[in-house]
């Protein structure tokens, strides 16, 4: 019995396609956002296998690439968050479909 | 990996990562939505402990599990009449296609590919972590900062309420 890079790999996939369709078929803003989140961490978990099993002068470049995206996932979170609460304070909605000012 | 205690681990998490990834898909309540992603995060914690990534681990729980979902339930809470419903849009049928067919191709390459693997585990330690954080990548670690205090101002500036918008202007 043993577990290989192809097995995280796919894992890896698998999550990222599920966030993947979450982000693209939501009709709430939030779960737009928690698809974003699902997909963010597929693919921290496919940078991480690749730094665990592939033959690399410095694997620790993996680690800080996932640091830097977990930063980055946090304040994503943060804005967008903030956009929906103000959406919905100015519209009292937070549907993708019917955000539709710029549509004539 | 080899062993026993791995590839149990493995295919444990792997379930409660993906079932909780699709209940995040399927549930029609949005805050049962919020607690299956607090789940998929835990269970790529445990992943991230698999692969030796202890730091990365405790950064996912305190920060997503921690921060980043607790934000998330603020906001469906802050929504009150904005409906609880999980719904999808018109586009469900064409999204989930186009996720199946994308899951198929990478699944696709990733069996098809010979990947160069090492033996051992390269053993990282949060210290080395540290070290790279602090000399090779220390302009972006910076900017990594000055985005984040950009971002809390954003989004106080964004989300807090008109009347006190109008009693900044006056004052």
């Amino acid at each position: 019995m043993s577990v290989g890079i192809e097995h995280f790999l796919i894992v890896g996939a698998i999550l990222f396609c599920l966030g993947l369709a979450v982000a693209l078929s939501k009709r709430n803003a939030i779960g737009v956002l928690m698809g974003v989140e699902l997909m963010l961490n597929a693919v921290n978990l496919t940078l991480l296998t690749f730094s665990r099993f592939t033959v690399s002068a410095r694997p620790v470049t993996g680690h800080a690439f996932v640091v830097f995206v977990i930063t980055v996932a946090a304040a994503e979170a943060a804005v967008a968050l903030a956009l929906a609460v103000s959406v919905y304070r100015n519209r009292e909605t937070v549907d993708v479909d019917r955000m539709n000012l710029l549509k004539s | 990996m080899d062993g026993a205690g791995p590839t149990i681990a493995f295919w444990i998490l792997a379930g409660l990562t993906l079932v909780s990834g699709g209940g995040v898909m399927l549930s029609r309540n949005l805050l049962h939505a919020v607690l299956f992603l607090i789940a998929t995060f835990i269970g790529v914690a445990g992943f991230f402990v698999l692969l030796s990534a202890d730091f990365i681990a405790m950064a996912q729980i305190i920060i997503y599990v921690g921060a980043i979902s607790v934000l998330v339930l603020f906001a469906v809470l802050l929504t009150p009449r904005a409906g609880r419903d999980n719904g999808e849009s018109e586009f469900a049928v064409t999204a989930v296609s186009l996720a199946v067919a994308l899951a198929a191709v990478f699944i696709f390459v990733i069996t098809d590919t010979s990947w160069s693997k090492v033996a051992a585990d390269p053993a990282l330690t949060a210290r080395e972590l540290g070290n790279a954080l602090l000399t090779t990548w220390v302009l972006p670690f910076e900017i990594a900062s000055v985005l984040l205090t950009a971002a809390l101002v954003g989004a106080i500036m964004l989300a807090r309420p008109p009347e006190e918008e109008a009693e900044d202007a006056l004052a």
